[in-house]
């Protein structure tokens, strides 16, 4: 059994935010070292603030300013310090009711150990010192040894220059494996030989090979060499330039169908004008050293395939 | 005894005014805006609503993981069933479907079924192509995807070249005489089309639909909801999914077999024998004009090879025998997760006689098509102006 291949995948975007009046006040407010709530129907005052009521779905836009001191409400301790995390050590989860405030914000909390942290504490806001409207222009909260304080009182939200949108990048961290049947098929191309499976069942021959028949839903492990010449039985000519592909435009992305395959795969031509480049037209993998993968099919000089030959696997 | 179901209606439609970028707007202020424009047509307050659906693009296309949860407070969720719908392009269209279903079977009575996408804040090119260890990068985005399928069918079905021109100058031009399209070309002229730059060739650029802002929403309901209905509502005559996968030995790119199907399911739910016939218009998925003649064969509106003659001939003008996206479709506005809906939504104002400008004449019954990943998910509906007879 072939080496079952693993890579990390990370899979990262720096999506962006409009923010929506509520949310642009409250980020603004930050920056301006002012904590915004927002007022419900009933009186309540929500922080963070939201954009509707939670409980009646009416629109909210009756801001208040809250206090930068609070009571911890509950909290979990943080051991180990993660990448995009605060403080750059272990910490403590908090959530902390801000005086005049009804509900809990989360945030982190500066102290050496689970022992200094308890329900019912009296904290207040560490700012960072360089702000531009984020949730981390909290740097923190930390001890404070000060009564309750501030009730919430009104606020207009307006603030110079508001930050109106923000940007939120997403990241996930993967280990990735094609799993058995591909991970074969990887290592066979790039020794140079194209390997498909073929279904006990329909008899189709797949290239690349899933490991299993889509249309059957039976395992495949028959290994069938298939190839190395083809015919083009689709394609389109690219004129746009696709981010981190570096290939010279235009080219040709041709789907290919193998000799002995049921299903076209897919390669780019070359050797030929791109404008020349036909249904039907026989083609060859070209390799070069140490690739994975055929860099380009070029055509074999063969004629062309009758149509007939291949409209089914168009 | 069997048990029939609840007929469904359409009492409420609401879009947003479709933009490159909604800047002004978070996702929730964009989402809550067409529900409330749903909930004003239909004269209903949040408290009427039993349960909402929703549906958005593939979470990589913007990056909300949770819509249901996040968007809970703003279409007024609180104590209710709320419930995602996936599946990629065609999710607007299975979004009113699972809606649907849930009147359908008088599991609820009133249902809110929202879908949405900010294309600006992302980047639906990216989301299509992710650096999978071990694949061989050939391409991005969906332009190249389904261009060498477009190519498949001019050779199958000899279609001379300049069809795929006709459909977008006909859908641009529609899409002036709709207030909430996103592209308002004033000066389109069939020239312009032809001259435009081809991207994936045979594909032009302004044979490609744009990224858009924006959502959908209706509101459904069973008969006691239609008789309090202070317009006409819209009727559900039939509704069906169909899936199939991405690529196996016998796949049909041009043709899907699951296309056929559900259209053939949709039809008989409705006691549709001849849809050219029987159909006054159709809202179906066409992000790339050729895909227009290429699923009006699929859909049994023309003959295997016939789809470009209805298209050359005018058949799917608006002021054509059969329109086809007088809305402007998917070619003029392009919030993919509202897109299928916006189909749905648009089938439904022209039976109810309120589209306005776009209106087809004496419109009785029009379908909402979608589809979706390498055209294997299919969504589709037929409403009648007329409560369905059987």
């Amino acid at each position: 059994m072939p080496e079952l291949l693993k890579a990390p995948l990370v899979v990262e975007f720096p999506f962006t935010r409009s923010l929506g009046p509520v949310q642009s006040a409250f980020l603004t407010g930050l920056r301006e070292r002012t904590v915004l709530g927002v007022k419900t129907s009933d009186d309540k005052i929500l922080v963070p603030p939201v954009e509707y009521d939670p409980v009646t779905a009416d629109e909210l836009r009756d801001l208040v300013e809250v206090g930068a001191t609070g009571t911890v409400t509950t909290w979990a301790w943080n051991p180990e310090h993660r990448r995009g995390q605060p403080l750059g050590k272990p910490f403590a989860w908090i959530l902390v009711k801000l005086d005049g405030a009804d509900t809990a914000l989360l945030h982190a909390l500066d102290v050496d150990g689970p022992d200094a942290v308890h329900t019912g504490m009296r904290v207040r806001i560490r700012w960072a010192e360089e702000r531009t409207g984020a949730i981390t222009d909290i740097a923190c909260f930390e001890p404070y040894d000060g009564d309750e304080a501030s009730e919430a009182t009104p606020h207009d939200g307006e603030f110079e220059d508001k930050v109106s949108g923000i940007v939120a990048p997403a990241r996930l961290d993967y280990m990735y494996s094609p799993g058995r049947a591909a991970s074969a098929y990887i290592t066979s191309v790039a020794e140079r030989k194209m390997v498909g499976e073929r279904c006990p069942s329909c008899s189709k021959v797949y290239i690349p090979p899933r490991g299993a028949c889509p249309t059957c839903g039976v395992a495949t492990r028959e290994e069938v060499e298939v190839g190395p010449s083809g015919t083009v039985t689709t394609f389109c000519i690219v004129n746009v330039k696709a981010k981190n592909l570096d290939i010279e435009l235009p080219y040709v992305y041709a789907h290919i169908a193998l000799d002995g395959a049921d299903l076209a795969l897919h390669g780019r031509i070359a050797g030929i004008p791109y404008d020349q480049v036909r249904m039907g037209l026989r083609v060859e993998p070209v390799w070069t050293e140490g690739g994975r993968y055929p860099d380009h099919y070029r055509p074999t000089g063969e004629p062309d395939a009758d149509y007939d030959t291949y409209k089914e696997l168009v | 005894m069997s048990v029939t179901k609840e007929p469904v209606a359409v009492v409420g439609i609401g879009q947003t005014k479709h933009v490159a970028a909604r800047k002004d707007v978070s996702i929730a202020g964009l989402v809550r805006e067409a529900a409330q424009r749903a909930l004003q047509d239909a004269q209903l307050t949040w408290a009427d609503i039993d349960a909402v659906v929703i549906g958005k693009a593939p979470d990589f296309f913007e990056g909300v993981m949770m819509p249901e949860l996040y968007l809970a407070d703003a279409l007024g969720a609180v104590g209710k069933p709320m419930l995602r719908v996936h599946t990629a392009g065609s999710v607007g269209g299975s979004t009113a479907l699972v809606a649907s279903k849930l009147v359908a079977s008088r599991v609820h009575k009133t249902v809110l079924t929202l879908a949405f996408e900010k294309q600006s804040e992302s980047n639906a090119m990216w989301g299509l192509s992710l650096p999978v260890p071990f694949q061989q990068p050939l391409l991005a985005g969906a332009g190249g995807f389904f261009a060498p399928h477009v190519r498949a069918y001019m050779r199958r079905t000899g279609a001379p070249d300049h069809i795929g021109s006709l459909v977008a100058y006909k859908d641009r031009r529609n899409a002036l005489k709709n207030p909430y399209a996103h592209l308002h070309e004033k000066d389109i002229t069939l020239e312009k089309v032809q001259a435009s730059p081809m991207l994936w060739d045979p594909v032009r650029y302004s044979e490609t639909c744009p990224s858009s802002d924006g959502a959908c929403a209706m509101i459904l309901t069973d008969r006691e909801g239609a008789a309090r209905s202070p317009q006409a509502p819209a009727w559900v005559h039939g509704g069906a999914m169909r899936s199939e996968p991405t690529m196996f030995a016998g796949k049909d790119f041009v043709s899907p077999q699951a296309g056929k199907d559900c259209a053939a399911d949709v039809y008989q739910q409705a006691g549709i024998k001849d849809p050219r016939r029987e159909i006054d218009l159709a809202e179906i998925y066409v992000p790339f004009s050729w895909y227009e003649p290429m699923w009006l064969e699929n859909l049994g509106f023309a003959e295997e090879g016939e789809g470009w003659k209805l298209t050359e001939a005018g058949v799917t003008e608006l002021d054509g025998d059969l329109p086809i996206n007088p809305s402007g479709g998917v070619l003029s506005t392009n919030p993919i997760g509202a897109s299928g809906m916006i189909r749905f939504a648009e089938a439904a104002l022209q039976v109810r006689g309120q589209a306005g400008e776009h209106q087809v004449d004496g419109a009785r019954k029009a379908m909402g098509h979608a589809y979706g990943g390498g055209s294997q998910f299919f969504a589709m509906w037929l409403v009648g102006s007329e409560p369905p007879q059987n």
